[in-house]
């Protein structure tokens, strides 16, 4: 039995996952060399159309919004055992209820109170959809994995319904609802910069990133500070045990859910009340599945969590800059890079944890013996 | 030393059946054996002795070939041998019995010793073999079971005679039992040892592996202790005595009776009247127990492991609602339709040293620190804001430490990382720091080394002495006796009796465990 000897903190954080990356990156440069490119000049494009050109980085920093919101709602969840794959759905119903309050208020009243009731509505719908499969679990014992999976496409079907159907822009072909009044519209940052006399790139960025950056310290103070944080870990960690310290298990199984479900909400103040400014099909674009991805990357830990997606913002960034740069690699060779990294460092995220445990335990020993 | 190393000496004298020199092993940095040397004469009942944590499971894991040694050589039978597999073992004659039995409970008890030897595509000819072994075993060494019997539905005695069959099949002639009487009545445990000395006779090598004094004195023919990894002496069961084999162990002299003076009991703290407890699917756990425990005094509960204890310790606490009958705890009273709820029963002033530390009373993955806050994170340890603050809970930490003498005295590491004992005492330190008026405690001594059983036993006292009402339960029969005023039996989820514990002594409750009230057992 070869046990493997445990990981220091460091290692674990910051090594692993830099070489996950690195095992990816170099998978994607033999694609790349196999197609007939090079792959050094296509890492230059990526890093630059990702962060250097004018505007670039804006984008990427709206992409990176996006998996923040998803990531978060995977990991709160995965503090108390719970695996919601169901960000997607939750992210998309989530986006009905900004969208609601928008088209429903922005006529009539001011931005100032119609963006937090948005916002609040795309946290609200979210953790509706959340509550339901949490509720199944905890009282019923039917599988989060299921329920969430199944309540994604419940979402879809009934999206769909509401945009072709009941909320369709009058007179219009394409399933979407009319575009919100100006009040309903979250400032890009472009526009608040400029109000403060600072002059940037035009990019889809705007101010849900702050309401990103403030859920990130957020998240970090309700798992590590909060007595429900320390419950929902407790829960995740030993059922048994939390039973025993009195806490109920299945009311903080709905509560987390609920949480999750509200963060994966979230992403639609970006998508929705930031960008397209009308509910639209689809615009949850995979968002949510990635999440899980950006979660297990980012060790359930904001800090992790915010280098996860900024990363995954910059391949979504750069990967369209690919896209545009070079003949021979199309939007489908762009998706199998992404494909790829996400598979290095979220499904076989510790697949260099034996060996490098190993080594730093052997290395240890050594130096250990070196002093005495 | 008894029949030390003189390998192969003597043309008259058989080789050793077993052998070890100097046989290290190391997981990362912990030597978990240290140039370990062993000699077991055949046909001899051989025990050995340690603490936890001292290296002996770690060594019969290499005999068996669960792990390998890192260095050292393995002799049997005068035979050097490599042993990379337990499959390899058996082929060396060698047979384990685990401490935790490894049956299929839904298998009959044919199919469990037919596991591993099922012979061709089909089951028959397997079966009838597997039978006639069976029925030779059981006229050999009077080790009857009923073959057609499912394994799940046997008495734990029972099923580890099943797992000594399924060793012997397998032609073994050397036998390791690990802790084996642990689970055991002490009436099961004597016709275990009935039946490893007619083995012995017949030629097997017993290597016994236990914690338990008593067992080594009455059953083994030698006896080998560890310490830390080291085997620290030999000695011919005959030659030596209890006292000199605990120093050994730990490496000092132990107090192995509890120092108590007389309770001085006062009011009643505790009580429960008809208690019962039924699970969702029918399954009575307790029937109509009654007792009182007053402040003051120790209530032992002994029974054998399984007769309801664990239930009686989960109701108490507030952790399982009672179907009917009531629990008045300082004056609250719990009804079967009323709420239970631990946090309810803590706020009262009721604490609890669960039986499984590793199940319920830790989470093994958080830091001490925030282990020394489980159920107790809305109390004042966790500071008066609305947020928990890591500093007051990190002081907190640490001054329970230092007065339960937990070590290593770091708040922030994990606590699987700390030894079985330190992880027990984190637990009663944080149970305790709640000057309970009524303490419920589970098992206090379970898995946990000479030296911290002495001090947790000392706090125990201690605490009723400043007046707690106790209520304990554990399966050692000598805890019980060591430590409790009066002494509950329970027998099948009943109570059996409530005897004082002057009356009491290990026959009296040993047929007690077993059913029989103690009016007809006198």
């Amino acid at each position: 039995m070869s046990a493997t000897p445990p990981l220091p903190r460091w290692a674990d954080l910051f090594l692993l996952p830099a070489l996950n990356l690195l095992a990816a990156f170099f998978v994607c440069g033999l694609i790349v060399l196999a197609i007939g490119e090079n792959p050094i000049t296509a890492l230059g494009v990526m890093i630059k159309g990702a962060f250097v050109y004018p505007g670039s980085l804006g984008y990427t920093l709206y992409y990176t919004t996006n998996f923040i919101f998803t990531g978060l709602a995977v990991a709160v969840a995965f503090h108390a055992m719970m695996f919601n794959i169901g960000g997607e759905g939750q992210a998309y119903v989530g986006g009905l209820g900004a969208g609601l309050v928008s088209l429903s208020l922005a006529g009539v009243m001011p931005s100032l109170i119609v963006l937090p009731l948005a916002v609040l509505g795309a946290a609200l719908f979210g953790a509706a959809w959340g509550i339901v499969p949490g509720y199944l679990q905890a009282k019923r014992g039917s599988h989060i994995v299921i329920t969430t999976i199944m309540f994604n496409f419940i979402a879809a079907s009934l999206m769909v319904w509401l945009l072709a159907g009941p909320l369709i822009e009058p007179g219009q072909m394409s399933p979407q609802t009319p575009k919100f009044e100006p009040a309903g519209q979250l400032p890009s940052l472009q526009a608040i910069l400029g109000a403060l006399g600072i002059s940037i790139a035009n990019s889809p960025l705007n101010l849900s990133f702050l309401i990103a950056l403030a859920a990130l310290f957020g998240f970090w103070v309700l798992i590590w500070r909060t007595r429900l944080g320390y419950e929902i870990r407790t829960v995740g960690q030993n059922p048994e045990a939390a039973r025993y310290a009195g806490i109920n298990v299945p009311r903080v199984v709905i509560i987390t859910l609920a949480i999750s479900g509200a963060l994966a909400g979230l992403m639609a103040t970006n998508e929705i009340l930031g960008v397209q400014h009308r509910v639209v099909l689809n615009f949850t674009a995979g968002y949510g599945f990635t999440g899980i991805a950006v979660a297990l990357m980012g060790r359930n830990h904001p800090i992790g969590i915010f280098l996860a997606s900024l990363l995954f913002g910059a391949l979504y960034q750069g990967g369209a800059e690919l896209d545009f740069e070079f003949q021979s690699i199309t939007r489908e060779m762009v998706l199998l890079i992404q494909g790829m990294i996400i598979l290095f460092s979220g499904a076989l995220a510790y697949m260099f944890n034996p060996p490098v445990a190993r080594f730093l335990a052997r290395y240890a020993a050594k130096r250990e013996a070196a002093h005495v | 030393m008894a029949g030390a190393a003189e390998p192969l000496g003597g043309a008259s004298k058989p080789p050793p059946a077993i052998e070890l020199r100097a046989v290290s092993k190391s997981f990362g940095l912990v030597q978990a054996n240290k140039n370990i040397d062993l000699v077991v004469q055949p046909g001899t009942i051989h025990g050995i002795i340690g603490e936890n944590g001292a290296g002996k499971s770690t060594l019969m894991n290499i005999l068996y070939g669960l792990h390998q040694a890192d260095s050292g050589e393995m002799i049997i039978n005068g035979a050097p041998v490599q042993i990379h597999s337990s499959a390899d073992a058996i082929a060396c004659g060698i047979g384990m019995v685990h401490q935790h039995f490894m049956l299929v409970p839904n298998f009959t008890v044919l199919e469990n010793v037919m596991l591993g030897s099922e012979g061709g595509m089909l089951l028959a000819e397997g079966r009838e073999e597997t039978r006639a072994t069976l029925q030779k075993l059981a006229e050999e060494y009077g080790m009857t079971v009923d073959a057609d019997a499912l394994a799940g539905d046997l008495p734990v005695g029972l099923q580890q005679r099943v797992e000594i069959i399924k060793a012997l099949k397998g032609g073994a002639k050397i036998l390791i039992l690990d802790e084996p009487t642990g689970v055991l009545t002490p009436q099961e445990a004597v016709s275990l040892f009935k039946i490893l000395e007619t083995l012995k006779q017949d030629g097997v090598t017993i290597l016994l592996i236990t914690h338990k004094l008593e067992e080594i004195m009455a059953a083994t023919d030698t006896v080998s202790i560890m310490r830390q990894g080291e085997m620290v002496g030999h000695r011919a069961t005959a030659e030596t005595n209890p006292e000199e084999l605990a120093e050994l162990m730990v490496g000092r002299k132990v107090l192995l009776r509890v120092d108590k003076g007389t309770s001085q009991p006062s009011d009643v703290k505790l009580s429960t009247s008809g208690l019962s407890c039924t699970s969702p699917e029918g399954v009575q756990f307790i029937r109509d127990v009654s007792f009182e425990v007053r402040a003051g005094e120790i209530l032992g509960v002994a029974g054998i492991a399984g007769n309801g204890q664990s239930e009686l310790l989960e109701a108490l606490a507030g952790m399982r609602p009672p179907t009917t009958g009531t629990i008045e705890i300082l004056g609250q009273t719990i009804t079967a339709d009323g709420q239970s709820d631990p946090q309810i029963m803590r706020r009262v002033g009721l604490a609890h040293i669960p039986e499984d530390r590793h199940k319920f009373g830790l989470v093994l993955g958080f830091e001490a620190r925030e282990n020394a806050i489980l159920g107790y994170h809305y109390a004042k340890q966790t500071g008066d804001g609305r947020l928990i603050e890591s500093k007051a809970v990190t002081a907190h930490c640490q001054a329970l430490m230092s007065a339960h003498d937990v070590r290593p005295d770091n708040p922030y590491l994990t606590a699987k990382n700390f030894s079985g004992g330190n992880q027990q005492k984190l637990v009663i330190a944080r149970e305790m720091h709640a000057a309970p008026g009524v303490l419920i405690v589970g098992q206090p001594t379970r898995g946990v080394d000479i030296g911290a059983i002495e001090f947790i036993h000392k706090e125990l006292i201690a605490l009723r002495d400043a007046g707690a009402a106790i209520l304990l339960v554990s399966v050692e029969l000598e805890e019980v006796l060591g430590l409790a005023d009066r002494i509950m039996v329970m027998n099948n989820g009943e109570q059996v009796g409530i005897i004082d514990r002057s009356e009491a002594n290990e026959q009296t409750l040993g047929l007690m465990m077993a059913g029989i009230a103690p009016e007809k057992a006198a």
